[in-house]
């Protein structure tokens, strides 16, 4: 029994093993353009499009309803020690430097990398991609490529205009609803916002994210058994698995930025 | 049958799956520009076979040679580059990408490939798409086909680039008779149009002894039998002759293999 278990757990943790290697050796191969039937530069608007445009309403609603629980929060707190003025800075710097790259990413997951998943993992399935590589065609090249790069590119400019909507929203509701005074909101932003310590770090969060994200999803698509039952789990896999890893790697990247711990 | 005439060369191959083995050191010549059917009963690997052709998998040993090329021994450039210039797959479901018109699903290989004006690919698809039947249905998306209107267009899109050699995954499932008749048609017209040489994968074996030059039985992990139709059903062996003319039992076996049925009744809950 005893012995059964453990021969389980070894293969699981070799499995485990392989499919990492294999993810590397994917993200490898499909990083670079060019090869037998490679994308071109249309491929590559058409997913920044369909990656990126698609994912705007769902990111800018977000944002601006996070900017507004922000500002209703930090306007009760920092009520209490009377600097409401300091409103501006607690809604911008937490955007730009946390919630603005994580919840973009969470959110990107879940809508775009669900979708990204499940396209591969059908077009795998219905052997489009084997039809692709009998024509000569490599699908790594022609289907993944520009869907990882789509999401490199479409992920820093998302988590922008989120902490964009998400300081609007904390504007609304700290002007217009609570009396902040307006000068006293931007005034203290502008002040206090540095670009690089914070809008290039957060933009450097959100690259990560975008790549980690877009990788996880093509490759549980791509590597996905081609059955209904393999494409729902693969699905459900990227989401679990892009979330976790975004999450953890806040954490790793944070305390790195920070130059603490 | 010397080596020249051979279009696909398959020495000492072995293939195996997990613990099973599919394929045990065979030897295959496929003659150059004829029409030859793959027969034997399912699970034998016949579309294994084609994917071993076609370089999507990897046998355990042995060589497969396609024009004098050993597909397993080249790396992915030339691969690619020979399945671009010789090879065409026609697959079970058509394949064809569902975000791409009929139209764009046949101009697809040869706006990747080459650098034709787009009148020329036009002119190009149109013929393709005449040469099918279905030059009225370019407009039409994948999801609007019927299934042997799918596989017409994924022969046509197979064609585009004028290989020497079409692998056909069971081109005959799923059809009514006349897209089946349609098809057979088709196949053995484009293979004597276009001087192709075609291997095709198929349970059907009325249709395909109809239009097949050579017929390839496989069963247990090697060939059985090659030769033209009338000779195999004339002069084949047992196991050749229940293929033919579908016995349910014989020398090929009914039953999966499997432990005596007395004795793992007897053995109850302790096993699964």
């Amino acid at each position: 029994m005893v012995l059964n278990q453990l021969q389980n757990l070894g293969k699981a943790g070799l499995e485990r093993l392989q499919s990492l290697g294999r993810a590397g050796t994917f993200l490898l191969g499909s990083v670079p353009w060019g090869g037998p039937g490679s994308a071109g530069f249309r491929d590559l608007i058409k997913q920044i499009y369909s990656i990126g445009v698609r994912s705007l309403s769902i990111i800018l609603v977000a944002g601006f309803f996070v900017g507004m629980v922000l500002g209703l929060q930090g306007y009760t707190i920092l009520s209490d020690f009377g600097s409401e003025a300091a409103l501006g800075t607690m809604v911008s710097l937490t955007l730009l430097r946390e919630l603005g790259p994580v919840m973009t990413a969470l959110l990107f997951a879940g809508r775009a990398g669900s979708a990204l998943t499940a396209e591969i993992g059908l077009m795998k399935a219905t052997e489009q991609l084997s039809a692709m590589e009998m024509m000569g065609v490599d699908p790594l090249k022609r289907v993944i490529t520009p869907r990882i790069w789509g999401g490199f590119i479409a992920m820093p400019i998302l988590a922008l205009l989120f902490s964009l909507v998400g300081i609007w929203g904390g504007a609304y509701v700290g002007i217009q609803m609570l009396g902040v005074d307006e000068g006293a909101y931007w005034g203290n932003m502008q002040a206090s916002v540095e670009f690089y310590d914070d809008v290039i770090k957060g933009l450097i969060k959100s690259l990560v994210f975008g790549l980690v994200v877009t990788w996880i999803a093509v490759f549980q698509g791509y590597d996905s058994v081609p059955t209904s039952e393999g494409i729902s789990k693969a699905t459900t896999q990227t989401v679990v698995v892009a979330s976790l890893s975004v999450l953890g790697l806040d954490f790793v990247l944070t305390a790195i930025m920070l130059g603490g711990v | 049958m010397s080596n020249n005439e051979a279009f696909v060369s398959i020495r000492g191959m072995s293939f195996s799956r997990g613990d099973r083995l599919i394929y045990n050191n065979v030897d295959l010549d496929i003659p150059r520009g004829k029409v030859t059917a793959v027969m034997g009963p399912s699970g034998t690997g016949k579309t294994t076979l084609l994917r071993l052709i076609g370089g999507q998998l990897l046998p355990d040993s042995g060589t497969i040679k396609v024009d004098g090329h050993n597909v397993p021994a080249l790396k992915r450039g030339p691969l690619f580059e020979l399945r671009k210039q010789k090879m065409g797959m026609l697959f079970q479901s058509g394949a064809l990408f569902t975000d791409l018109s009929v139209f764009e699903n046949v101009a697809f290989p040869l706006r990747v490939h080459t650098d034709l004006p787009n009148s020329m690919v036009r002119d190009l698809v149109l013929m393709k798409l005449e040469a099918v039947g279905l030059r009225g249905a370019r407009d039409l998306m994948p999801a609007e086909l019927s299934g042997g209107m799918a596989r017409r267009v994924a022969l046509a899109r197979t064609i585009a680039l004028d290989p020497e050699m079409i692998l056909y995954d069971e081109p005959f499932t799923g059809l009514d008779p006349i897209s089946m008749g349609v098809t057979v048609k088709l196949i053995k017209s484009l293979n004597d149009a276009l001087g192709l040489t075609s291997i095709l994968v198929t349970h059907d074996v009325e249709e395909a002894c109809s239009i097949a030059d050579y017929v390839c039985i496989l069963s247990d992990g090697g060939v059985i039998g090659f030769d033209t139709p009338d000779n195999l059903i004339k002069h084949g062996s047992d196991q050749v002759k229940q293929f033919m003319t579908g016995e349910a039992d014989g020398p090929v076996p009914f039953h999966f293999p499997a432990a005596d049925l007395a004795e793992d009744m007897l053995r109850g809950n302790s096993g699964a």
